[in-house]
């Protein structure tokens, strides 16, 4: 069985939570207890059906205010798979939950009203969609209930979208209509629609090949850990510990620690249940060389003919999350795979205003769930690739040096 | 080439990542132990985390002192045969030193407690990143928990204010007094802990497993009869075959009426089971928002 990590965005209106419940409920994945509260509350509030969106309720404010403030992950399996859901607001003043919900994930649904189309937020949660590089997208067309299941609403509503993701660069996207309150397409086939003849949502979510979205060319091996037990046993043992990043790695693979630009030869490759032939992303192994070579924390495995780029004068798209607005000239803590640096901010090229996609140069500020570009020269060079070509080493965070919050997620051009 | 991992595998990987990465960013780990499955397979990870070497930090048992006999010699040997050491931070002693008091009443639960007790020893022992066994699926409080979580020199947890975690990225730089709680579970599930266990050959105490013993129904949990529970008027113990889904202290902690004695015959249970694991938790049954109230005042 494997293992999908999907999210969603969306705000009550929606009936994102409503869908969430529709595949909790018809997954059989709501336990007994969790559904009997549920009909309490429901009976509570008065409403006349059992209401599938309290199924996602979370915190006390949340519940108080009816609106999701922060990422929440369920979980729910299929003989198929199993599947992580991040479920992430919709609102522009949580943007900054949708980047830390979509970051992780393998692909994304967004949620489209039949009645009104595409809107602002449809255009906001394609573009976080585009700059995390969520490699496949569902574009469920919701309460088709409520437009009589006509196929003429559903394709006008593609075409508005196909129109508007034309220029981005999404490489999959499949489009249901579905009802998620009446639970036409979600898990079972819809009875009203027959002139839709693709498969369910679940189906989707079940069969999407996943396998290549690992990088598995570059080959990088960020060091976390160096695992030296000085036990009688194990006198010389010493072992770099960490989380394949991208590429595969073999015993006796020819490779190259960054940034020293020392080069060993791997001599084998161990887990706890043994010495394994390769590795590859997201193996979390530890890898032992032939020589003995000064490498600690923060130092890349790599391989002599794709070392990655080294350098220390970096471009990246910020998402910003902090109430503190980035610092022109300000310097921050930097977070690379395994290694840290100091940083400070250069410059800032653009803007993006995310509802429009325009890019803004007359007002260069990025304060909380701006989206902008910007150049940041670090103290110590970073080992990296852009995040296009490999999300674990083409990613940071930077820290506030004083709070110690981090205050925005990098992606690297 | 097939570069492909089983949602296990994916999973141990992940977890192991997170271990590793905390004994790297903090100066004074330590591993929460409460001798249950979660934290059993936590202890389990993190010995593989560090393979061949020992573990780089003690495991800290917060002992509420109403425990089941069978928790205890198990942990001892546990302990002993993953080759770690063992802190044990007691209630009693803080309700001794005048620290905590103890609830009153036919059913009184030291589950709160427990929250003074480790904050104490986080502050004697000077931790400053404490590993546990918590998953986003047991709870909604949870399910917005990160897995690397601030608390303040409060110890408290601030759901509104949580620092955001993007991909693999894990920020634990924190100021002086603050700690972390980190959770390197976050997202598996029962079931996966189950079939992880089962795959991995994991021993584990007896009062998992199907067996006979003395109970009240009470609001619709079985309680064992143990020292700390004193019976209503009309309550009486009667012998029903149970097994525990989750081991916390005896008093709150309920069992299931259960005829599975093996692993598989448990996954089996609880691939068809329609109540929650924490449904026998009466601790959270006091209110809707009972755990996330315990969370924020620094509970597990």
């Amino acid at each position: 069985m494997d293992l999908l990590r999907f999210s969603t965005a969306g705000s009550v209106d929606d009936g994102k939570s409503t869908l969430i419940g529709r595949l909790l409920y018809d997954t059989k994945s709501i336990f007994q207890d969790t559904l009997e509260s549920i009909e309490r509350t429901s009976n509570q509030r008065g409403d006349d059906y059992l209401d599938l969106a309290l199924v996602t309720d979370g915190l006390k404010a949340e519940r108080e205010q009816g609106i999701t403030i922060d990422v929440a992950y369920r979980y729910f399996a299929t003989p198929k798979r199993k599947f992580i859901l991040a479920d992430t607001p919709g609102h522009i003043q949580y943007t900054r939950n949708m980047v830390t919900g979509a970051s992780t994930v393998n692909l994304a649904i967004i949620l489209i009203d039949a009645r009104n189309g595409v809107i602002e937020q449809t255009r906001r949660h394609t573009f976080i969609a585009n700059l995390l590089q969520i490699k496949h997208l569902v574009v469920c067309v919701n309460k088709m209930d409520l437009v009589n299941y006509s196929e003429e609403a559903y394709q006008e509503v593609v075409e508005q979208y196909k129109a508007f993701t034309s220029k981005l660069q999404i490489p999959d996207i499949r489009y249901i209509p579905i009802s998620a309150l009446k639970g036409d397409n979600v898990v079972n086939k819809s009875e009203h629609m027959d002139w839709y003849q693709g498969p369910t949502l679940l189906y989707n979510l079940e069969n999407v090949q996943i396998a290549d979205d690992h990088n598995h060319v570059d080959s990088r091996f960020p060091v976390q850990y160096v695992i030296r037990p000085q036990s009688e046993e194990h006198r010389d043992y010493r072992g770099y510990a960490g989380r394949v990043a991208g590429g595969v790695f073999k015993p006796g693979d020819e490779v190259m620690v960054m940034p020293s630009g020392l080069t060993s030869r791997i001599k084998a490759i161990d887990t706890f249940d043994g010495p394994v032939k390769e590795a590859f992303s997201p193996m979390s192994v530890t890898i032992l060389l032939e020589d003995e070579i000064d490498i600690s924390r923060g130092d890349m495995i790599v391989k002599e003919s794709n070392q990655g780029n080294v350098g220390q004068d970096i471009e990246m798209m910020v998402c910003w999350m902090n109430d503190k607005p980035l610092q022109e000239r300000g310097k921050y803590k930097l977070r690379h795979t395994s290694r840290d640096a100091r940083c400070v901010i250069k410059d800032v090229e653009y803007k993006v205003d995310i509802n429009t996609l325009h890019r803004v140069q007359d007002d260069k500020k990025i304060g909380l769930n701006d989206i902008g570009r910007i150049k940041v020269r670090t103290a110590v060079p970073l080992i990296h690739d852009s995040y296009n070509r490999n999300r674990n080493t083409g990613s940071v965070i930077l820290i506030d040096e004083f709070t110690n919050e981090t205050v925005a997620a990098g992606m690297i051009l | 080439m097939d570069y492909r991992l089983s949602h296990l595998q994916q999973l141990e990987s992940e977890a192991i990542y997170i271990i590793r990465e905390t004994a790297a960013q903090f100066e004074r780990p330590v591993l929460m132990f409460s001798g249950g499955k979660d934290s059993i397979t936590l202890a389990w990870l993190a010995r593989k985390a560090f393979s061949p070497g020992k573990l780089p930090f003690p495991l800290l048992h917060v002992d509420t002192g109403h425990n089941f006999d069978e928790t205890i010699v198990f942990r001892d040997k546990f302990i002993e045969d993953i080759g770690a050491k063992l802190i044990v931070a007691s209630v009693q002693e803080s309700i001794d030193k005048g620290r905590a008091v103890e609830e009153k009443g036919p059913n009184p639960s030291r589950n709160s407690l427990q929250s003074i007790t480790l904050l104490d020893a986080i502050e004697e022992y000077k931790f400053d990143g404490a590993l546990g066994g918590a998953r986003r699926d047991e709870e909604k409080a949870r399910a917005k928990e990160r897995f690397f979580s601030h608390r303040d020199e409060f110890g408290q947890w601030e759901p509104k204010n949580q620092r955001p975690e993007l991909w693999d990225l894990f920020n634990g730089f924190k100021n002086v007094g603050e700690h972390f709680r980190i959770f390197p579970l976050s997202n598996w599930t029962e079931l996966d802990i189950w079939m992880y266990l089962q795959q991995e050959k994991v021993p584990l105490p007896p009062l998992y497993f199907a067996h006979k013993r003395k109970v009240v129904n009470r609001d619709g949990v079985f309680l064992a009869d143990t020292p700390f529970i004193s019976l209503g008027s009309n309550e009486t113990f009667e012998e029903k075959m149970v097994r525990f889904r989750t081991i916390g202290d005896a008093t709150c902690t309920g069992a299931v009426l259960s005829e599975a004695n093996s692993i598989p015959l448990i996954i089996d249970e609880i691939a068809s089971t329609r109540t929650t694991e924490r449904g026998g938790r009466a601790d959270d049954k006091r209110s809707d928002s009972a755990m996330e109230d315990r969370k924020k005042q620094g509970y597990f």
